[in-house]
């Protein structure tokens, strides 16, 4: 550039302002906002009472949105550890995985994860989002093919994004449209499959025993993500691939501590002989802090407790069929025919109702998830209900009756 | 009718389904701003396109195509790969 053009009096020139993108929804925020309604996404919990109520703008709230499926935040043994790291070890490691960030606790954490799911690796990420973007990005390279289910979680398609692998979609739980999709691309190109055993926006689970089969026909590996299963499917609580029985053929789990271990942290586990190697190569894992030595021990103490929980898991699925049953009967649309997860997703048809339903809820004393598009499926607005081992069989009444009073006033059902 | 204004044809007729507002199709019509698709639309059309012509559209490949004319020219290499 020369001077001149340095020191002419032009006006600077006037670049959009980058937020600009963003206008439609803010002023769709606002006019909903001005309706007097809460803000669905602006709940601040005020004190925490156990896993399922807290204290909501100074009212006693039942908590029926918290993925705190198996009820393990206050279960004693499990803050005992927490603080018990959190005075030998310090508040956090600052730190790699790789460089000064692995202590023992991190170790115990990923032995702990080896007993429970029975494999030979373990490797502990700091989020399930990260586990998620660190595996898919990884594992699948330039020229290989991500295949995923057009309902995955947004940890799976950003994952696919961070990596430079072709990204192929599926119908939704489409056997057929997988099959075929497989069978379209090169033989010879490395391929991986990415399921989900539970679909966290209408509860519902996959036919895993045909997808796999169909995955394995074309040659392609499968990494699937428990993070709704962990905790409650199958014997050991490993997730729904374990209660459908196709242990020996996912290559990869993947999992979270944030849901039924009711701490924070991600994970995947898998048998593969030459695992290890990703903690050199996997970005996501490599260049963020480990976790801070009291959550690896809380997720270690929460992960072996569940391995004896089967009073827990049976209570679970009871709260879960009983609520299923009690919307279905007071005339909701459900995310399912039958309860298949600890998710129960109430299916509303606009925006104004599904605001009005979740505002009216939390008025009588009710927290639940609002989701909307694009996050949901089909353009629908859900209240996401995902219950919890700790549920008491009152609290389950008390639920059904104030979704029975909020529907009509409301006027979602009869 | 050439090779190309066939697939024109039958990627017209699959868009119809999706075309709620009836919005005029030409080479230039984009799939986003004019016919306002949302992701999920996508999703269903992309899959219809890929059935009909058996072929794969990746999704990198669909960050690409804006047009229609774009993607009558995605389905020719394709369809020409295949």
């Amino acid at each position: 550039m020369s001077e001149t053009a340095l020191q002419s009096a032009d006006a600077p020139v006037q670049a959009p302002d980058l937020f600009s993108k963003f206008d439609g929804l803010i002023a769709e925020r606002e006019a909903l906002l001005s309706t007097g309604v809460r803000d669905p996404f602006a709940i601040v919990m005020d004190k925490v009472l156990s896993p399922t109520e807290a204290i909501i703008q100074g009212k006693p709230t039942i908590l029926l949105g918290t993925y705190n499926y198996m009820g393990m935040t206050f279960d004693p043994d499990v803050i005992a550890a927490g603080k018990k790291a959190l005075d030998e070890f310090g508040s956090g490691t600052t730190g790699s995985r790789v460089l000064n960030g692995t202590y023992q606790t991190h170790k115990e954490c990923e032995d702990a994860l080896k007993e429970f799911y029975g494999t030979e690796h373990a490797m502990v990420f700091s989020t399930g989002y990260q586990a998620n973007l660190g595996m898919i990005s990884t594992l699948a390279g330039k020229g290989d093919y991500i295949i995923l289910d057009a309902d995955s979680h947004a940890s799976i398609y950003d994952g696919c994004w961070l990596g430079n692998a072709e990204i192929v979609r599926f119908r939704h739980n489409s056997v057929e449209d997988l099959d075929k999709r497989l069978g379209r691309l090169p033989k010879e190109a490395g391929k991986l499959v990415v399921l989900e055993g539970v679909y966290s926006m209408l509860g519902d689970i996959a036919p895993l025993p045909e997808m796999v089969a169909v995955a394995k026909k074309h040659g392609a590996m499968i990494l699937c993500d428990e993070a709704h299963g962990m905790g409650f499917f199958g014997e050991h609580g490993r997730g729904v691939y374990e209660q459908m029985g196709v242990e020996k053929d996912i290559d990869f789990v993947v999992g979270t501590f944030s849901k039924s271990v009711g701490t924070v942290g991600g994970f995947c586990v898998s048998n593969h002989p030459k695992f290890d190697v990703l903690r050199l190569v996997c970005r996501p894992y490599v260049f963020t802090a480990s976790l801070p030595p009291s959550v690896v021990a809380t997720a270690a103490t929460s992960i072996r407790k569940l391995m004896h929980a089967q009073d827990k898991r049976e209570h679970l699925w009871k709260n879960s069929r009983r609520l299923h049953k009690g919307l279905r009967d007071l005339g909701f649309t459900l995310g399912t025919e039958e309860a298949q997860s600890a998710i129960i997703a109430v299916i509303l048809p606009d925006q104004e109702q599904a605001v009005g339903m979740w505002a009216t809820l939390l008025e009588l004393g009710l927290y639940v998830n609002m989701a909307r598009p694009p996050a949901t499926p089909a353009g629908t607005f859900l209240l996401r209900c995902s219950l919890c081992a700790e549920h008491r069989d009152e609290q389950v009444g008390q639920i059904i009756e104030m979704f029975a009073k909020a529907g009509r006033t409301v006027g979602c059902i009869a | 009718m050439t090779d190309r204004a066939e697939t024109f044809a039958k990627v017209e007729e699959l868009i119809a389904p999706f075309n709620k507002k009836g919005i005029a199709l030409s080479e230039t019509t984009r799939f986003a701003q004019d016919l306002e698709w949302d992701s999920l639309t996508v999703m269903d059309f992309v899959a219809a396109i890929e059935d009909e012509f058996d072929i794969i559209i990746t999704m990198n490949m669909q960050a690409e195509i804006e047009t229609i004319g774009q993607l009558v020219d995605a389905v020719e290499t394709l369809k020409a790969k295949a």
